[in-house]
């Protein structure tokens, strides 16, 4: 039996083993240990055929359940326009090489080079790479590049109001690469720049990183981090939301030297998880020591503008253990996702996401504070997360919002909750977090009533 | 065959040095610009920076190859050649005026562990 | 494929628009955020409407070379034929919408592919458990060496920070070390291209954390001596990491474990079909024996005993996390429709084709090209320049040539053994019709090294752009838009 991607005849086979100077398809791996050879049955599924892997799917798809995402914390469920899928199916994009080879590489290339123009426009940077894996690791990576860029230097300082998991990330990285490396908690909810700068005083830190937007959701006051960072002759990086970037002050503004996050928010299908992408911008006198893939702009043998991979120098393939990083590839296609993204939002498309983000997370949160089961946790100025304090037993709260279809009120330790708003949420579809919340107290007040639960139940106090 | 001249000090490591009232001007040499091709980037320390002999103080940069650059004497950087950041290729084009950085030497006396024009010529031969 | 001059900045004008989103009913709207927390620079990205925006990047594609359009000799790079059912499937909208923190328990399917893929790739290697988290080749590499390290380090054994990588390695391995704290030494080969076992042992002590190997090497040669070196290493205390870059060779044939690897990692973008995009989004799970499996990164996804459930779990022991959540799974989904489709007996063939594509390329051009090994290869062939040239025809001058027959270009210049290398990887998915095609054009390109050399340097000739002055690009580097006033 034949198989769609076995392009071979016996025939064909044949011929090509008599030029090989082989007599079996078996000979051809003489070299390889008798004992090696493996000889058994793999323990994987049938041959299936496209029919079958379509059931299939279906029933794994069933047993997925498609919920009303209120949730953030990272990965945000934004509109995503029909042409940036389409443009990133075309088998033109999807299915070519890393552009090493730019003669016939110069779609990939200029699609690059428009994406590191508009991260450098959101960011308020001078230039960006082609990305990186995701968020988390762009922070680790910014962080390297921080020490390189001071030399020396082998101590960094993260704020404890970044996302869980970028924090952990870097930590991981850090670790391994004999940094050291600490945590300033946050204070009321924000960043302690008073600690920071304390900490600066040493002198023997290479790199600092704050979220522009926290894990609370807070848009943090950056005012005057970027002057002592710069005094103590260390880098400051911001860690940054780039769709939020079109209304919010830039890491640029800030006075940052490097700006890095998660680019997901830009209209990428949350689909589990991945892909996603992340980015790092930086100033101008740092890029020669930006990791991963840069593309520029040059002229051809002909003089016509051409596009090339440039500053490779700095990269693995050629510096080897002394490269900035050991990062190899991008993740280019979905960097065209953003770059077509960008293109179809513009200026007012990525305005309006955000106006209808911060429209209806504000609605949400006065409606659910109206109901007296929740007090705002630090009462700062938010976009499209907020968190608040439960009344509430978390647990309890999450699951009347599950049976309602909705994820939302993730745990921030304690008894804080975080939900987020979209433009993808409708009125409605807010309206039923609100109704779950009720819900909830409703279904607690009943279990005291039917001695479930302690009459002395925090939530009638 | 690779342009020497008389009067420096070579390194293995295809520096040279000029010894000028006490200042060290350190560049690469012919041979070394060769071997990388166009130069398009050349990474200087700041003035003020320390160097030790024999240790990395910077690197040249060509479009697929990149080369530590390593101190042929010690001492403290007073001034890196500013023209290289516009124009590396200076580097390729005339290696002995094309200096990189100027030393204030710390020890003088780490020259004589250096090679003079016949000596690296020798050593070159030996390579090639 | 033709020149198409535009950038996307350039077809903007003010107002246009090319979205589809509501107007703004909500009470509020982002001005009220506080002014000292508002972006006050302009924002200039381009403003075009939808088929002004279609029509631009379908432009750009017809600029692209790619698998689906011809056919790439990329050593060690594996540029196989990504089918078509796995583009549909991960698409479907049951797995595309779900929130990569939603409990366990909603996204069930998403986790019953995580966890099958993991135990078919055990099956196909012969490891004990994988985590599909690490994001591409490098990024595995990294992830694994973490593992051998704090393998080495929960041990109590804390000198062991030096790492072996043969010369032919690939770049990305003394980078990953290096980013590891491991301290990179180089082991040479021989003049067979293998690892030198004289070189090997005498480095092989108390500070060795592990030795790094691709098998079959770069030069797609099996490295025979692989019980030796393995037993070598292991009883020095050092780890072994298979680097599957090349495990396309192998797929199908021999599993890693079965070699005394104890580490590795699987490029699903090579070996798995996942399409390359243009240089990502790859994905490089990590594989490891029973005895290290505690290690691996969390998040970890799990089967629940006796339930048919899975959770998702954060073990103390593990490395930490190396991802924001847990991997590419859309690349996952690819791989593991890619392995259904494959089923256990087509991928016993997987190895062997490829590996006779690659033999049948030597054998084919080795009269005209330089064939520095010339035993069996797996599933790549190393050529050291033509055989023989008018001029400095160059191997650079070779693979620009190749262009203009209508084929990518090898890879060049790697491994660094050879100065004049030309890297050939057929894959087993290229008909005979296309390698002849393409042995073709490499004996017209070595005919016209000996008539025509300027023919050759200054290829290509018909490609949307010819030769880039990257001098000119790296030295006054221009990496974003400049507004034309």
């Amino acid at each position: 039996m034949g198989f769609a991607y076995f392009p071979h005849t016996d025939e064909d086979i044949r011929a090509m083993l008599d030029k090989a100077g082989a007599v079996s398809l078996d000979s051809l791996y003489s070299d390889v240990p008798e004992d090696v050879l493996f000889k058994g049955e793999f323990d994987i599924p049938d041959a299936m055929t496209e029919m079958e892997i379509r059931r299939r799917f279906a029933d794994l798809s069933s047993k997925n359940r498609k919920l009303k995402i209120f949730c953030g914390a990272g990965a945000y469920d934004h509109y995503s326009p029909a042409a940036a899928l389409s443009m990133i199916s075309r088998p033109e994009f999807l299915t070519s090489y890393t552009p090493y080879q730019a003669e016939v590489s110069q779609g990939t290339l200029r699609y690059i080079f428009e994406f590191q123009t508009m991260m450098s426009m959101l960011t308020g940077m001078d230039c960006s790479n082609a990305s990186m894996y995701d968020g988390p690791t762009s922070a680790a990576e910014a962080m390297l590049m921080a020490m390189s860029c001071t030399r020396k230097k082998k101590r960094i300082l993260l704020s404890g109001t970044l996302l869980p998991q970028v924090l952990q990330v870097v930590e991981t990285y850090m670790g391994f690469h004999g940094v050291g490396l600490d945590v300033i908690p946050g204070k009321d909810g924000e960043s302690d720049l008073a600690s920071i700068c304390r900490e600066l005083r040493s002198e023997d830190v290479a790199g600092v990183l704050v979220p522009g937007i926290n894990r609370y959701g807070i848009i943090e006051d950056l005012s005057g981090l970027a002057d002592a960072v710069h005094d103590a002759k260390a880098l400051l990086a911001v860690y940054s939301d780039p769709s939020s970037l079109a209304v919010i002050r830039t890491p640029g503004e800030w006075g940052a030297d490097l700006a890095c996050g998660e680019a997901q928010s830009l209209g990428i299908p949350l689909n589990a998880g991945g892909p996603y992408l992340g980015f790092l911008c930086c100033r101008q006198e740092f890029v020669r020591k930006l990791p991963g893939r840069i593309a520029g702009e040059t002229v051809d043998a002909d003089g016509k503008k051409a596009y090339v991979l440039t500053l490779q120098a700095r990269e693995q393939h050629i510096r080897r253990e002394k490269a900035t990083s050991n990062i190899c590839s991008n993740q280019s296609l979905m960097a065209l996702y953003v770059t077509v993204y960008l293109s179809l939002m513009g200026p007012q498309g990525l305005r309006r996401v955000n106006d209808l983000s911060y429209g209806g997370a504000h609605s949400l949160h006065s409606r659910l504070l109206e109901t007296g089961l929740f007090t705002d946790a630090f009462g700062k100025p938010f976009l499209k997360e907020f968190t608040l304090r439960s009344r509430l037993p978390v647990d309890r709260l999450q699951k009347s919002l599950l049976d309602k279809g909705i994820f939302g009120a993730l745990s921030c330790g304690e008894d804080l909750v975080s939900f987020c708003v979209t433009e993808n949420r409708t009125e409605e579809e807010i309206e039923q977090v609100v109704d779950a919340a009720l819900f909830c107290h409703l279904d607690i007040c009943r279990d005291i009533v039917n001695d479930k639960l302690s009459p002395d139940h925090e939530i009638l106090r | 065959m690779s342009k020497i001249i008389d009067g420096l000090f070579y390194s293995e490591s295809h520096e040279w040095v000029k010894l000028e009232d006490g200042i060290a001007v350190i560049g690469i040499t012919d041979f070394a610009q060769k071997s990388m091709g166009s130069i398009v980037y050349v990474d200087m320390p700041d003035e003020d920076d320390e160097v030790s002999r024999n240790e990395e103080f910077g690197a040249v940069e060509s479009v697929k190859a990149a080369s530590d650059l390593y101190a042929p004497v010690s001492g403290t950087v007073m001034e890196h050649n500013g023209e290289l950041e516009d124009d590396p290729g200076l580097l390729n084009r005339d290696p002995y005026a094309g200096w990189i950085i100027k030393v204030r030497m710390s020890d003088p006396a780490e020259t004589s562990e250096l090679m003079d024009s016949a000596a690296y010529a020798e050593f070159l031969a030996r390579q090639e | 494929m033709k020149y198409y001059d535009k950038l996307i900045f350039g077809l903007s004008k003010e107002r246009r628009i090319g979205f589809s989103l509501p107007e703004n009913s909500w009470k509020d709207r982002a001005d009220g955020i506080p002014a000292n927390l508002k972006r006050s620079s302009p924002l200039d990205l381009p403003q075009v409407s939808e088929p002004d925006a279609v029509r631009h990047y379908v432009n750009l594609s017809d600029m692209n070379f790619s698998v689906d359009t011809g056919f790439y000799p990329l050593g060690s790079c594996t540029m196989k034929y990504n089918p078509r059912i796995s583009e549909e499937v991960a698409s479907f909208s049951g797995f595309s919408g779900i929130h990569p923190l939603q409990p366990a328990e909603s996204m069930q399917g998403v986790l019953r592919i995580y966890s099958e893929l993991s135990d078919w790739l055990c099956a196909l290697t012969g490891m004990s458990a994988f985590t599909l988290n690490p994001f591409a080749g490098a990024h595995g590499e990294l992830t694994g060496l973490m593992i051998m390290r704090k393998y080495h380090l929960s041990g109590g054994d804390t000198g062991r920070t030096r790492i072996i990588v043969p010369d032919s390695a690939h770049g990305t391995n003394p980078a990953s070390a290096a980013v590891c704290g491991l301290e990179v030494v180089q082991v040479k080969s021989t003049g067979e291209g293998l690892i030198d076992m004289e070189s090997l042992l005498p480095l092989l002590d108390e500070t060795v954390a592990g030795i790094m190997m691709t098998n079959p090497n770069t030069l797609g040669l099996f490295e025979k001596d692989i019980h030796r070196i393995e037993a070598a290493v292991h009883a020095a205390g050092g780890l072994m990491y298979y680097d599957g870059a090349n495990m396309n060779a192998l797929l199908g044939k021999v599993r890693p474990a079965d070699m005394g690897f104890d580490i590795m990692h699987l490029n699903l973008h090579k070996t798995f079909s996942t399409p390359h995009g243009g240089g990502g989004p790859g994905a490089g799970p990590v594989g490891v024996t029973e005895n290290l499996k505690h290690l691996l990164p969390m998040p970890a996804i799990r089967k629940r005993d006796g339930t048919g459930e899975y959770e998702i779990a954060m073990p103390e022991s593990s490395v930490g996390r190396i991802s924001g959540f847990m991997g590419n799974f859309g690349m996952l989904m690819k791989a593991y429709t890619y392995i259904l489709m494959l089923g256990k007996r087509n991928v016993r063939k997987v190895g062997p084709y490829a590996v006779l594509a690659a033999n049948y390329v030597k054998e084919s051009l080795k009269d005209r090209y330089r064939l520095p090994i010339p035993s069996l290869c797996k599933h790549e062939t190393v050529f050291d320049g033509l055989a023989a040239c008018s001029g400095d025809v160059t191997t650079l001058d070779v693979a620009k040539r190749l262009l203009d027959y209508g084929f990518h270009a090898p890879t060049i210049y790697f491994p660094l053994l050879f100065h004049q290398s030309i890297m050939i990887e057929p894959t087993e998915t290229e008909s005979k019709e296309t390698l002849d095609a393409f042995i073709d054009a490499m004996k017209k390109i070595a005919d016209e090294a000996l008539t025509d050399p300027d023919l050759l340097k200054e290829a290509p000739h018909n490609t949307p752009v010819r030769r880039p002055d990257e001098t000119l690009a790296a030295t006054h580097p221009v990496l974003v838009y400049q507004h034309k006033p």
